[in-house]
């Protein structure tokens, strides 16, 4: 599928423990946004949610690509991202609850979950707004010498904004260590990708910023990691940015108020036979794994998922001091 | 003590804070190797290298997202935007990326940013090049906003704007950069937040920034003559500002009146006077009054600019109207 060859002369795989971590993570995700899908219908929960069943492969693989000492910027459709980087559960339902303790003192919320003591530099609700940032992020490991590299997550439909030609443009010329992985969900919001955009394969627009473009399956968790690990390698030695289009489905609506009424028939049955995680366990069970460890997992990290949100429940809202704190340093 | 220019105390604030910090780095659009449009930066690639002082694309977004990363992590960027009029490209980062990182994350970051900007009118730039922007930031908490006038006010104010911890805009104003003034060999640094009494007086007060601040002491000058004693202050900083030293001169003169270079319609003048109508009513003893630019776009003709700005005139007549009240 890439279109640079690269990666299919890599045909290295991952140990079977890291692909059952994979799997583990992306259940939690998977069990968290069921979560928040549940409290947001139930209206426990303010504002607006933008969840990411059935692009958890994508977010997993490519935070698995990288250590916890790498930087990772996302998008208001963050949950997962930010947990695959590592953040509490707890925390992040507390945060998306308004809680004191949440990730960002209950100031964030479900669009602005940020922790960075993992990485998780920022999740952004501009569309686009924070390409240009990562190439501060990269420029500090450039500038102090640190071989670090900085993940982006956008959308689909953030390639459409000026943002993303300037952050491109610039993260080339400077050859910033920025891997750039556009989540193609085939939707920004209600509209489809081809009425938005004249091209079919995002990835060639990494061409004009002289930088090397793929396009791969995103749903294909070690396919992720793979090709994230290669291009990381690379951005490491100096050798600058890359662009990596991860074809992926959106199964919920754009948000909480979205049933998603526009879509063909037939394009969700279809890319649910394509579940990330499904395909994962079939992968695993061919590689020998019980049927019995898999389920397992399943209800362990449900039962996690259950755990951190009745404890960010119990936890206290912000109290009302803390609405003038962290305006200035 | 040396006589330097505006432009010269600039060149060497950024300078000592090259020198001062490893974790300052200065870009922008021909800042490095051209050494500014306005040759605000020159001399700086050849003394600090390619590291510390870079040429971007003309990528104003880019600019401003490289700011925030690079102090989400950091650093201590200081940053060029050439005309104060382009803040306008880069609108997002300033106003809702840059002032809400820290408050969004609840205090896990923050940002030590310096933006440098050219405003000003009076030197037939057209509309696009000559605004004094100030008041679209005033409106977002979360950032700080600089006004200097004189070139030790310039060194010093550029100084504490990069030791800042926080997001700072720095307006340097076209007509004055040939603007001469004392600085001594070590200079000294600029609070923010701190207004300059420039002239003392007893009958009105005029807070005036920038160009304006000199046009008010100009002003001031030909009321004495006419018998009026009125007190200039600066604030030099419109966030945070000083209200106290502001309020102390208002609570003595009883009169005020306010001097700015932009359209008086949400401006900082008429936030001013808001605020100390609201805590001090009782203290005056006329109307307190704006005298703004025309609510217009910029001329380019030097007759029609000219009459878009405040004028010596024009505050010499509304400061007589004021103490005749
Ligand atoms: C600058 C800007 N314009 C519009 C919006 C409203 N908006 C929020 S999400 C979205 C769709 C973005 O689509 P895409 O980049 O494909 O990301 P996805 O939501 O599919 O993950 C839009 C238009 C916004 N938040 N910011
Ligand atoms: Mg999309």
């Amino acid at each position: 599928m890439s279109k640079a060859s690269a990666t299919d002369a890599n045909v290295a795989t991952a140990p079977v423990e890291r692909q059952l971590d994979w799997l583990h993570t992306m259940l939690q995700i998977r069990f968290f946004e069921d979560e928040c899908h549940r409290m947001f219908a139930q209206g426990l929960v303010r504002g607006s949610t933008h969840l990411c069943q059935g692009q958890e492969a994508v977010v997993v693989g490519a935070c698995g690509a990288v250590s916890t000492v790498d930087k990772m910027l996302c998008t208001y459709r963050g949950h997962g991202a930010v947990i695959a980087k590592g953040a509490p559960l707890d925390r992040a339902f507390a945060e998306i609850l308004g809680k004191a303790d949440g990730l960002c003192g209950g100031k964030g919320g479900s669009m602005h979950l940020t922790d960075m003591t993992v990485g998780a530099v920022g999740s952004f609700a501009i569309v686009g707004g924070h390409l240009p940032i990562a190439l501060g992020v990269a420029l500090e490991s450039q500038y102090n010498d640190r071989q670090e590299v900085t993940l982006c997550f956008f959308g689909d439909g953030s390639t459409n904004i000026g943002a993303f030609h300037e952050a491109l443009n610039m993260a080339s010329v400077w050859k910033l260590p920025v891997i750039f992985v556009c989540e193609n969900n085939l939707y920004g919001e209600y509209s489809p990708l081809g009425t938005t955009t004249p091209i079919e394969r995002l990835s060639t627009r990494a061409e004009a910023y002289g930088m090397p473009g793929l396009t791969i399956d995103g749903n294909d968790v070690e396919g992720v990691w793979r090709t994230v690990s290669e291009y990381a390698a690379r951005a490491r030695a100096g050798d600058g940015p890359v662009l990596i289009e991860a074809l992926t489905y959106r199964q919920k609506g754009h948000s909480r108020s979205d049933p998603a009424k526009y879509r063909p028939s037939g394009e969700l049955e279809a890319w649910l036979e394509r579940d990330p995680i499904t395909l994962l366990e079939a992968k695993l069970e061919r590689l020998g794994v019980d049927r019995g460890r898999l389920d397992d997992m399943r209800s362990a990290a449900e039962h996690e998922v259950l755990d951190a949100l009745e404890r960010a429940r119990s936890w206290d809202d912000p109290s009302p001091e803390q609405l003038e704190e962290d305006v200035y340093a | 003590m040396s006589t330097v220019t505006f432009r010269e105390a600039l060149i060497r604030a950024m300078a000592d804070a090259l020198e001062e910090d490893e974790r300052v780095f200065l870009f922008g659009e021909d800042v490095a190797a051209a050494g500014g449009s306005f040759k605000l930066t020159e001399g700086l690639l050849e003394r600090f290298g390619p590291k510390r002082v870079r040429d971007t694309p003309i990528s104003e977004q880019a600019i401003i997202g490289t700011a925030i990363g690079a102090a989400v992590m950091g650093l201590r960027p200081l940053a060029e935007i050439m005309f104060a009029d382009f803040a306008a490209v880069c609108f997002d980062g300033i106003a809702n990326e840059i002032p809400k990182y820290r408050y969004m994350t609840g205090g896990q970051v923050s940002m030590p940013i310096t933006i440098r900007m050219c405003n000003g009118a009076g030197g037939g730039f057209g509309a696009q090049h000559s605004q004094s922007v100030e008041n679209w930031f005033l409106n977002v908490p979360g950032l700080k906003l600089v006004v200097p006038a004189t070139p030790a006010d310039a060194y010093g104010l550029l100084r504490s704007a990069i030791r800042d911890p926080d997001p700072v805009l720095f307006f340097e104003h076209k007509a004055l950069f040939n603007l001469k003034g004392e600085l001594p060999d070590v200079p000294e640094l600029v609070a923010l937040g701190r207004a300059e009494v420039v002239r003392h007086g007893e009958h009105v007060t005029l807070v005036a920034t920038q160009m304006m601040r000199h046009r008010a002491l100009e002003a001031a000058e030909e009321l004495a003559a006419a018998g009026v004693d009125a007190e200039v202050i600066d604030p030099r900083t419109l966030v945070p500002l000083d209200l106290e030293t502001i309020a102390a001169s208002v609570d003595r003169t009883g009169r005020l009146v306010v001097v700015q270079e932009c359209p008086n319609s949400g401006s900082w003048g008429a936030t001013l006077v808001a605020r100390l109508v609201g805590e001090r009513l009782e203290h005056f003893d006329a109307p307190p009054m704006l005298v703004g630019a025309v609510d217009t776009p910029i001329p380019y003709s030097g007759a029609l600019e000219e009459l878009w700005l405040p004028s010596v005139p024009r505050i010499v007549e509304q400061v007589k109207r004021t103490v005749s009240y």
